[in-house]
This record gives C-alpha cells, sequence and structure tokens, in this order.
C-alpha cells in the first residue's frame, strides 16, 4: 500500500513538474502574471510530492518491507536502524531518487526565496529547471523505481555492502548531491539568461547564492568522500583518480572557475558569454557524472547499477540537457555581444588566468577519464590512465595556478601598475622563503620539491591573510582604526581570505602526506614490537568479538616513545555474514603535525598477525583545509549583496548586437 | 578591438560540436565492455610449460603433449562458478571426440580433482598451475578463458568467458578445422 | 621496515607523486625480497602496474590473488636481473598496455599526453579574445557596491 502511494506521488509530481515548465516558459513568453505565480506554487508542490515519496521510501527500509524489491536487494533485519535509514540511498533507485529530490529542493527554494528576481526572468529558470526534473522523474517512474514489488516475498533481504555501514555514508553523498545537483541552478540561469537575451548581467548576482551553496555542498561531499576512503579501506589513500571521483572532481573545478568569472561579469561586464556557457558545462559535467556511474561504460570501483539501457536514457538525457543547452548558445550567444575590454594587470586579468587555468586541468582530468575509452572504441589497444599521468599533467598545471592565486587579490579592478605589488606580498614571500630553506635544509637536501610544496602552501596560507591585513591597513593607521575596518570589512572578503587560506592547508596535507609519508609491514605475534619513526609499536594482543550483524578482531597497538604513557590504537577487521564480506577499519592516531595509521592484515598459520604502518605527516589538514574552504564559502554567502535587488543600471549595460559585430 | 563574425560564429558553435562528438563516443561505448583484455598474445608462440598432474597417478600436462598438433586448452578452477556454466558444453564436446586439455588454475589439486570427479571430466589431459605462473605467461585474468593453439604452436584464439555451443559451432570450430588443414 | 634507502626512492619520485594517494601494501612480508634495494624497486614497479581484475587499482594495493602472483612474478623478474623497463615489458607483453597505469607514449596516445597543453592554448586563445574584445572601456565600474571586494 505504501509502495503505491510513493508511485502515485512520483506520478502526481510529473505532472505537476509539466504544470511548471509550461506555466513558466510560455507564461514568461507572454508577459503572463498568472501563470508566472502558478510556476512558483507548482514548484513547491513538486517538491513537497517528491519529499513525500522519498519519506515513504525510508520508511519502507525502517519497517524492513521485503516485498519492495529495493527494501529487499539491499537491506536486512538484522542491520542497525541507522543503517537501515541510510541504505536508502545506498543504492541505483534510492540515490536518483535523492537526486531529484534535491533537484525539485532547490526549485522550490529559489521559487520562494528568490524574490528579488523580476517574475519573467524567475519563471523561465523555474521552467528550465523543472524541464530536467521531468526528464529524470520519466527516467525514475519508467526505468528505476524505487517502489517496485517483488514477488514471492523474501523472508529475508540480501543485505548490504558492508563497506558502506558507516556514518560517512549517511553524509557523504546527500552532500554531493546536493552540490552535484546544485549546479542546476547555474544551468537553469544561464539558460533562462540565453533564453532572454538579457542585455544587462543581473542575472549573475541573482545566481550567485545557488552557485556558492552547490560549490559549498560540493566541496563539503569530495572532501568527506575522502577522508572516507582514508580511514575506510584500510590502504590510507585518500584519492585515487578513479573515473567516479573525477567525475565529482571536474563540476568542482568548473565551478570554482564560475564563481570566479561571475565576479568580473558583474564588475566589468565582461565574460558575459563565457559565464553562461560555464554555467551550462559546471551542470553537463554533474550529469556526465551521473551517467558515467550508473551506466557501466567505465571501470570503477563506485559503480551502482551497471545497466547499459538505463545508461542509454540518462545518456538521452545528457543529449537533451547539454546539447541543447549548447545548442541554444550556439543560436543566441553571438546576440549577445561582448563586453568591455579591460587591462590584463588588474583583478579581472587575473581571474581570466584563473579560468584558463581551472579550465585547463578540468580537461586535463576529462582527457584522462575518457580517453581509454577513445581508444578502446577507435583501435585494437586498451590502455589505463592512472595516476602517474595525473602527477605528470594535472600537478605541474595546478601550480601556476596556486602562485597566482595569492597575487590576484592584490591587484586593483580595471588596471594595476603593479607598483607596490612586491611590498603588499613581502611577508607572503619571506614566510614561504623561509618554510623552503628550513624544510630543505632540514632534510639535508634530499627534499627540495617537497619543500617548494610546502613552501608554497605557506605562501597560499600567508598570502591569503595579507589580504585582511591591506585592508585593514594594518601599519598605516591607528590599530583601534583598524580594527574598525575590520569589523566593516563585508563577509565576501572573509569568505575569500578563508577560502584561499583552506587551500593553503590542503596544498600542505597534500605535500605533507604524499611526499614525507613512511610506511612498512610486519608479522607480529602477540606482545612482539617493531619500530617506526622514533616510536616503537606493540602488539599486545588480538581479541575477537561481535556486533549487532559483524563479527571482529580487534589489536591492540601500544605506541611508545620513550618513558610515559604509551599511546594506544585498535585497528580491526570486521566479518559480515549476510554479505559474505569483511572490512579493515583502520586504528589511526591524528595530530596536527601528522597521523600514524595502523592496519590489521590476515593471521599467518603460526599465529602472527600482519600489521601494516604509515606515517601520514601533516595529512589531516587535507580535510580541515576542505573544511575551511566550506567555511570561506558559507561566510561568502551572509554577504547581503547576494540577497538584495541590485540597483538598476540601464545606462551601463553590454553592447547589445546592434553595435558589436553581429 | 571587435572579432571578425566568422570567429564570432565559431566560438559559439564549437562547444556544441564538440559536444556531439562525445555524445556519439559515449554511445558507443554504452554496448562496449571497459573490462574486456584484447587478447594480445594472438599471434605470438605459446610459452612452454611443463604442469604436474592435478589427480594422482595422472601424467600432467606439458608442451610435448601439444607438440605439433592443434590444441585446445581450457582454463578452469573448482572455485569458478562460470565454468560450472560451460562445463556441460565441454563434455559434450568431449563425447563427440573434441579433445580439449584443462589446466586447473589457482586451485588446490585435491579440491580440482574433486571437481573433476563430481561433475565429470571432458579433458584429455589436466596439469596443475596452482601458483599461476602458467596462466601469467598466457595473460590469463580469470576463468573460464580457452585458447587454440596450432600446429606450430602459436596462439590462435583466445575467449573470454564460458565456451557456449553457438560460439564454438560458429568461430571455434570452424577455426580448428582451418588450423588442422594446414592454413 | 624504514630505511634511508626508501627516502632516497621517495624523493627521487617527489613531482611524480606528489597527487598520488598514499596507497600501499597489501603486499605481504613473506613476499618481500631480501635486498631492501631490489624490494624498494619492486614496491615502485607494483605501484605502476595495473591490477587487472580489480577496479583501478595498482598491483600493490590489491589484495586479489591474481594481484599477489604479478607482485611475485615481478620480484621474480627483478631478481633475475631485469630492469625497470624489462620488467614491466614483461608484463605488457602478456597482458597488453592495458597493465601500465601510466599510459605508454605511442602514436595513439599522442593526443592524451599533448592535450593538456593543446588545451591550455586553445582556452588561453578563447578566454583572451574573450576579455580583450568588446567595447572600449571609457565607464565607470559597475556594480559600484562590489568596490571593496
Amino acid at each position: 500500500m505504501i509502495a503505491e502511494v510513493g508511485r502515485f506521488c512520483l506520478i502526481l509530481a510529473l505532472i505537476i513538474t509539466s504544470v511548471q515548465v509550461v506555466a513558466g516558459l510560455w507564461g514568461a513568453r507572454r508577459q503572463n502574471a498568472q501563470l508566472m505565480t502558478i510556476t512558483t506554487s507548482a514548484a513547491v508542490a513538486q517538491f513537497i510530492f517528491i519529499a513525500l515519496a522519498f519519506a515513504l521510501l525510508v520508511w519502507l527500509f525502517v519497517v524492513s518491507d521485503f516485498s519492495v524489491m529495493v527494501v529487499a536487494a539491499n537491506s536486512a533485519t538484522i542491520k542497525p536502524m541507522f543503517y537501515k535509514i541510510t541504505s536508502t540511498w545506498g543504492n541505483h533507485e534510492g540515490s536518483m531518487l535523492l537526486w531529484v529530490l534535491i533537484l525539485a529542493f532547490f526549485g522550490a527554494a529559489i521559487g520562494m526565496f528568490g524574490r528579488n528576481m523580476p517574475a519573467p526572468f524567475k519563471a523561465r529558470v523555474l521552467g528550465v529547471q523543472g524541464l530536467i526534473s521531468l526528464g529524470f522523474l520519466a527516467f525514475i517512474i519508467f526505468t528505476s523505481s524505487p517502489f517496485a514489488r517483488l514477488f514471492p516475498v523474501p523472508v529475508e533481504g540480501a543485505g548490504f555492502n558492508p563497506l558502506l555501514q558507516d556514518p560517512g555514508l549517511a553524509a557523504h553523498p546527500p552532500l554531493l548531491y546536493l552540490g552535484y545537483v546544485g549546479f542546476s541552478t547555474a544551468f537553469s540561469f544561464a539558460i533562462a539568461a540565453l533564453i532572454e537575451g538579457r542585455s544587462d548581467t543581473v542575472w549573475v548576482r541573482y545566481a550567485r547564492p545557488w552557485i556558492i551553496i552547490a560549490w559549498i555542498c560540493l566541496t563539503i561531499g569530495i572532501t568527506l568522500g575522502s577522508l572516507w576512503a582514508y580511514y575506510e579501506l584500510g590502504w590510507g589513500g585518500w584519492w585515487f583518480w578513479d573515473p567516479v571521483e573525477n567525475a565529482s572532481l571536474m563540476p568542482w573545478l568548473l565551478g570554482t572557475a564560475l564563481v570566479h568569472s561571475a565576479l568580473v561579469v558583474e564588475r566589468r561586464f565582461a565574460l558575459v558569454r563565457w559565464t553562461i556557457l560555464l554555467g551550462i558545462l559546471t551542470f553537463s559535467m554533474s550529469l556526465l557524472g551521473t551517467f558515467v556511474v550508473r551506466s557501466g561504460i567505465l571501470t570503477s570501483v563506485h559503480a551502482f547499477a551497471v545497466d547499459p539501457a538505463r545508461g542509454a536514457f540518462i545518456l538521452v538525457l545528457l543529449v537533451l540537457a547539454t546539447g541543447g543547452g549548447l545548442a541554444l548558445y550556439a543560436i543566441r550567444s553571438p546576440v549577445l555581444g561582448a563586453g568591455r575590454v579591460f587591462s590584463l594587470v588588474s583583478r579581472e586579468g587575473s581571474l581570466v588566468l584563473n579560468n584558463i587555468l581551472l579550465v585547463t586541468v578540468t580537461g586535463t582530468v576529462f582527457l584522462g577519464t575518457f580517453y581509454p575509452l577513445l581508444i578502446d572504441l577507435l583501435t585494437e589497444d586498451k590502455i589505463s590512465v592512472g595516476a602517474p599521468f595525473y602527477a605528470m599533467t594535472f600537478v605541474p598545471m595546478a601550480a601556476p595556478l596556486l602562485l597566482v592565486m595569492v597575487i590576484g587579490p592584490m591587484l586593483s579592478w580595471r588596471r594595476d601598475s603593479g607598483q607596490g605589488l612586491l611590498g603588499r606580498l613581502a611577508p607572503a614571500l619571506f614566510v614561504g622563503f623561509t618554510v623552503l630553506v628550513l624544510v630543505a635544509a632540514g632534510t639535508h637536501g634530499a627534499k627540495v620539491i617537497a619543500a617548494l610544496w610546502l613552501a608554497m602552501a605557506a605562501w597560499i596560507v600567508v598570502g591569503s591573510l595579507m589580504i585582511l591585513v591591506r585592508r585593514t591597513r594594518v601599519g598605516q593607521v591607528s590599530l583601534p582604526e583598524s580594527l574598525t575596518l575590520l569589523k566593516a570589512l563585508p563577509p565576501a572578503t572573509f569568505g575569500l581570505v578563508l577560502a584561499h587560506a583552506g587551500i593553503g592547508m590542503l596544498v600542505a596535507g597534500l605535500a605533507g602526506g604524499a611526499l614525507f609519508k613512511q610506511e612498512g609491514v610486519a608479522m607480529l605475534g602477540a606482545g612482539q614490537s617493531v619500530p617506526f619513526i622514533g616510536r616503537t609499536l606493540t602488539l599486545t594482543g588480538v581479541q575477537p568479538g561481535r556486533e549487532a550483524n559483524y563479527e571482529f578482531v580487534r589489536g591492540r597497538i601500544e605506541i611508545r616513545r620513550g618513558a610515559g604513557k604509551p599511546g594506544l590504537l585498535f585497528p580491526e577487521r570486521r566479518f559480515y555474514p549476510e554479505r559474505q564480506s569483511d572490512t579493515t577499519e583502520a586504528g589511526v592516531r591524528v595530530t596536527p603535525l601528522g597521523n600514524l595509521y595502523v592496519a590489521l592484515g590476515d593471521q599467518a598459520e603460526d599465529g602472527r598477525w600482519t600489521i601494516r604502518y604509515y606515517s601520514h605527516p601533516l595529512a589531516v589538514w587535507i580535510w580541515l583545509g576542505g573544511g575551511v574552504m566550506a567555511l570561506g564559502g558559507g561566510v561568502a554567502l551572509f554577504d547581503r549583496r547576494n540577497w538584495l535587488t541590485p540597483e538598476r543600471q540601464p545606462a551601463r549595460e553590454v553592447q547589445t548586437s546592434g553595435s558589436a559585430p553581429a | 578591438m571587435t572579432l571578425p563574425k566568422p570567429v564570432v560564429l565559431l566560438a559559439a558553435i564549437a562547444p556544441v560540436a564538440v559536444f556531439i562528438v562525445l555524445a556519439i563516443a559515449l554511445a558507443f561505448g554504452l554496448s562496449n565492455d571497459p573490462a574486456a583484455l584484447p587478447s594480445v598474445l594472438v599471434g605470438k608462440p605459446a610459452p612452454t610449460f611443463a604442469l604436474g598432474p592435478v589427480r594422482e597417478n595422472d601424467t600432467g600436462f606439458s608442451t610435448a603433449d601439444i607438440t605439433g598438433k592443434v590444441a585446445v586448452i581450457n582454463i578452469f578452477g573448482s572455485w569458478c562458478s562460470a565454468c560450472r556454466l560451460e562445463h556441460p558444453t565441454l563434455m559434450d564436446l568431449a563425447a563427440r571426440g573434441v579433445k580439449i586439455h584443462g589446466i586447473d588454475w589457482k586451485d588446490d589439486p585435491a579440491d580440482g580433482a574433486a571437481w573433476l570427479a563430481r561433475f565429470g571430466d571432458p579433458y584429455a589431459r589436466v596439469g596443475d598451475d596452482q601458483t599461476g605462473r602458467l596462466a601469467l605467461d598466457l595473460g590469463v585474468s580469470g576463468a573460464p578463458e580457452t585458447f587454440i593453439i596450432d600446429k606450430t604452436g602459436r596462439i590462435r584464439y583466445k575467449l573470454v568467458g564460458p565456451i557456449t555451443p553457438e560460439r564454438w559451432r560458429d568461430e571455434m570450430a570452424p577455426l580448428i578445422a582451418q588450423l588442422e588443414a594446414g592454413q | 621496515m624504514t630505511s634511508p634507502l626508501r627516502h632516497a626512492v621517495g624523493a627521487a619520485l617527489a613531482l611524480a607523486m606528489l597527487m598520488t594517494p598514499v596507497v600501499s601494501l597489501a603486499v605481504e612480508p613473506n613476499e618481500m625480497l631480501q635486498d631492501p634495494t631490489l624490494e624498494a624497486r619492486a614496491e615502485t614497479l607494483s605501484k605502476e602496474l595495473r591490477c587487472v581484475v580489480c577496479q583501478n587499482q595498482s598491483i600493490d594495493a590489491s589484495s586479489a590473488p591474481l594481484a599477489r602472483d604479478m607482485r611475485l612474478l615481478v620480484r621474480e623478474r627483478i631478481a633475475a636481473g631485469d630492469t625497470d623497463v624489462q620488467a614491466k615489458a614483461y608484463l605488457v607483453e602478456r597482458y597488453g598496455n592495458f597493465v601500465l597505469l601510466k599510459p605508454p607514449f605511442q602514436a595513439d596516445t599522442l593526443l592524451l599526453w599533448f592535450g593538456p597543453l593543446l588545451i591550455l592554448v586553445v582556452a588561453g586563445v578563447a578566454l583572451l579574445m574573450a576579455a580583450r574584445t568588446g567595447a572600449p572601456d571609457d565607464t565607470d565600474d559597475l556594480a559600484p557596491d562590489m568596490e571593496d571586494l
């Protein structure tokens, strides 16, 4: 009964969405106020019904209703309640429903909170948003219904992948989807702007808060995924250049470029067409990612339902959305005309460089991800593109970007003479150089490259803080005056500083963890020890035990450094009878200076256990950096300018097709 | 500075043009298996080998057994579920007089022997590759896999996955006939 | 089990390995070679070879039986005196280029290796065109409330 109600809600949502699309696009065209109002109501109603359907699906998992196919395939009565709930989105059908739920959520949110927008524009945005929903609702209802029944009803469910029975699962996909799917708003705004052929650039101001929200969520989602892989997979890795990981990185990179180019649009009436293109491409990357995960077209540890038939449906949606959007761009963008010229040595110039480099690294990741497919289709050969490729292409391209990101915010808008730039950045240069010398000397010249990367991290962090120093004119005015200036700074400035500093932390963590890591493996019996990084690791024993739905063996590792209380770690191996598989839970000791990571391997016939141990210096800054970046985005969101109607300045519009060569 | 019209149009059309190419590639990709390894060894000489027996009192399997003859070699294991699917076809072929040799891969010989005793033995000779070294030399990545080797000792065909009656009839049997005739 | 040699090898690969994860050791202690130099070489090689039955893992990181076989084979070849290039070629002969995590530099991968540079040039040209063409800058900045950003 409940499943049928759920299915009915989805069908109702489909109908409502159709109304939303027609009312929005037609109503805007006809300037019909009534239709435009209906659009907002439809967007909200769509969300309510999909939310209801989702809630019902969660309920079905909670009560373990195995007459419903997805519940039977992905759950079991012996699972803890928390994981029964999170199983809802741990499978293809449920996660697709979460996908459209978030799509509808953003639509409803724009409807309700986008009050500063002119009605026709808002109606068009919601109309396009509705079009995307329409496609995916149809996909769910016709090929991937979470409410499909199973007969005969099994007594027990098929259980769950034990790797996913983790708190990280609760947070990682929803946040990732909030980001991924959140960029649909950028798409809708861009398409609406194209449809209208808007000659002013105010639409970027309306779109900004939604783009920032999506960016924040995607940043957190990717950071959490990386953190989860680190402690869950037992090898101490945090990024694998897996196709699905790349599929989440590409929208993030383009989304970052979008956030930056949008600044130029508002400031200079320039890069208008480029920003629209970015808006379309960012979400297209999200759609591409959805396609890659669910079609089986690339091998990946993340692959969900590998079903070419479903893959074909998503490909059709991708072609309609991206192809349609880009076709519209081809037709309409010449009409928009070009913006204004600006000097390249300026804030705008640095933002252009930012975009060039971000697009290049995105293209690099794209190339690496899809090239094997191309080769496979066109030749007899079959190649792999793994981490070594990205190390030789992505990393060198990222370096200039990381250097320039400190200089950019120090430049004036419009034109900067470059004078005094050195003075503004001197502290950052000084600290960076000091770090370089200290680390290089401290490692006796053996790790010069690593020292350079740590120096880069210091350059970024100090350089970001220098923005605050400059704005508050520390040293030039009295301290109380500086404090007053500090308090008067808009949130967007703090957001900038935090977001950039976060990247510096991320670079420090990556450099430390990858370039200064140490590792070892040993076979230890109870009471045996092994020396590691100036400490002694002792395996005092391994205890078996059981929890609700798994059995485990837990090792107890003492870490001794000289006299004093030893540190303790408890690496585990868990065995899940419901899926006949096991997982490793590493024991990790986290400090700001580094992690000590111990994993329990197999037991040999003589009773000794294989222990793997790693040292990852500074690794925690990878995820802290990600968190600080997201925080920066959050702070920037509170800037009032995001939420007020900007002053209309009709005299200052982009040259329309009349005066530009069209 | 203003851009000439053709450049503006090119810049506008380029994205959608690139996308169309991508979409076509993705569409073809849907019918492509990303994990299926091509057979790089086809056309190259098979490695020499001398495998011990799987069953006690058996003779094992070595290069000498296939020199100068066309040989069909099947990789299997008692742990391999897809091999069970293929097994009836192999038994059928053996009953018709087709000579197939078996390599028991990554398997305890006792388990392999028990499996053959339980389900039937379609093989002319069976060799034990518990270490997996021969399989590595053949570029094996899973079971079942089947190789056809010609009279000069060159690998001429590799099948990844179970042998189906259709595949035998349409691809493998004709090739064997050709090789037997000395082509 | 750490040694100064590990540091040296690690430093030499520093740039190449920056973005690679700290992937490691499904290597069992009883697989490892006695000679630390050779073992270090074997480990580095293992990180560059793909486990063909896994989803995107190197043979160094995978606990699959086939990965173990390949690790042992790599160690055998190195102990027998193969150079790194020869040891990799041994596996490529049998499994094809698929087994290399770093794609080979050959005719059909030229686009892959030069692609990033190509994209840089195209993106650079496109964006500079977008930035440098248009109306002359004869007005004040728009959106004056963006001044203090």
